[in-house]
């Protein structure tokens, strides 16, 4: 049960990459996250509350998109879907195989609102609602 | 091109987007920003440094994971014995309490630092380094690094180690590979333990077990070796060690270092990059600065002898 601290270190790379772009406020987190990650996507959306809190980051959205375990066989070059547990090749079912995906566990992609300094009507006002 | 989420803007097709020369804008006005960097990138980076570390002390590190009492300790305990003469072994022992573990390393000669994790399930890279400023590894040919007995998170974490050995004890049952895929396809070498109790458990069937790993695509070897009776086996182990310390020398001669054969994200993502630099994809300034906090800082260990990581 480690989602908790994946959670946390997940915020520190929201809040840094959030200060850099000279945002206020993270909108939206997209995460990609394969079975074979050994992160459960349910836990991590029921701890990101917790972690959020009090954080730029506190009002985004935390969107988890799976990603599928697919393998590459070295035997008979076949690119096909796989099973945690049974990483054979769908074509020729040798068990010398390549994941190509199903292990990620990334930041993929953030939606940040950043007040516009070039614009004085936006720079006044707080919270622009879109 | 998904000019809604931002979901699908790359480095190739990002000025495509980004004709006005600021963020690329969602339908309702917000900056969309490409990552592409692995959750753990905190801990990757801390255990790039933890290699780094023993790259430069020239000590081949090896992570032990299993579930409890699958027979870590007892065959790091049968592995000093035998190799105690010919290598210099130190130990970092994990687990939530006591310094039990680490008192039967030391009763056996070997310097041994417990880290009591508390409630956490796994070592993480951090852990280990704030073990390693209490260790001196000068001389030392084998770092192991025992871990939590768990066969779910430590297999996530990236110490810092170049091995990783996943222990699988006749007792648990021939199918954990199936059960656990994720710890045991990071296996570099499994073991299957105590086969002393093989004449007792007959359900066990060490070729299926084999069979499970294989069937996670994975090349690792598996040997059988019990730590007791005799130490069935225990060659075949012992001999793997002096060909991975070997290689280790080789390597550090080299200027090389070597990453267990599976992590995940973090080693693909930084795969060509330094092992220090991140790879976190900005859209409008493509510098890499977001680590710099890290980087600088100093640091001492055991030997007094302190280096700096700025670059």
């Amino acid at each position: 049960m480690h989602e908790l601290s994946i959670c946390l270190s997940l915020l520190d790379q929201v809040e840094r990459i959030a200060r850099e772009h000279g945002a206020d406020r993270v909108e939206r987190i997209l995460l990609r996250i394969g079975p074979l990650s050994g992160v459960e996507a349910p836990l991590l959306a029921n701890a990101y509350p917790l972690a959020a809190a009090g954080t730029i980051a506190e009002h985004a959205t935390l969107d988890i998109e799976a990603a599928a375990i697919r393998v590459k066989c070295s035997a008979c070059g076949a690119e096909t879907e796989a099973e945690p547990n049974r990483l054979l090749c769908g074509q020729c079912g040798d068990w010398h195989t390549r994941l190509v995906s199903g292990d990620e566990m990334l930041l993929a992609n953030m939606e940040l609102r950043i007040p516009d300094r070039d614009n004085p009507r936006e720079q006044a006002g707080p919270a622009a609602p879109s | 091109m998904c000019d809604t989420c931002g979901c699908n803007i790359t480095p190739g097709n990002e000025h495509l987007v980004r004709a006005d020369g600021k963020h690329a804008k969602t339908a309702d006005g917000r900056a969309a920003v490409e990552v592409l960097q692995s959750l753990l990138s905190e801990n990757d980076h801390q255990a790039a440094h933890n290699r780094y570390h023993f790259d430069s002390q020239g000590v081949l590190a090896v992570n032990l994971m299993s579930s409890p009492g699958a027979g870590k300790t007892s065959l790091l305990e049968a592995t000093i014995e035998a190799l105690g003469a010919e290598l210099r072994i130190a130990v970092v022992e994990g687990d939530l309490e006591t310094e039990n573990d680490a008192e039967r390393i030391r009763a056996k000669g070997v310097a041994a630092i417990q880290i009591a994790t508390g409630s956490a399930c796994h070592l993480d890279a951090h852990m280990v380094h704030d073990a390693l400023h209490q260790l001196d590894l000068t001389g030392v040919d084998i770092l192991f690094i025992e871990n939590v007995g768990n066969l779910v998170c430590p297999a996530s974490f990236d110490l810092g180690q170049h091995r990783n050995v996943t222990l699988l004890s006749v007792p648990e049952g021939d199918d954990k590979p199936a059960k656990y895929p994720v710890m045991f396809r990071a296996a570099d070498l499994v073991l299957l333990t105590k086969t002393d109790l093989l004449a007792y458990l007959d359900d066990f069937d060490p070729d299926r077990a084999e069979g499970f790993v294989r069937n996670l695509a994975s090349t690792a070897p598996v040997h059988r070796l019990s730590s007791r009776q005799g130490n069935d086996g225990i060659a075949a182990w012992l001999d793997w060690l002096r060909t991975e310390v070997a290689a280790q020398r080789e390597r550090v001669a080299q200027g090389e270092t070597q990453r267990p054969s599976i992590q995940p994200d973090g080693a693909r993502l930084h795969q060509g990059a330094a092992p220090e630099s991140g790879s976190h994809h900005h859209h409008h300034h493509g510098h890499g600065h977001h680590h710099d906090h890290h980087h600088d800082h100093e640091h001492r260990h055991a030997d007094q002898r302190a280096h700096r990581h700025g670059d």
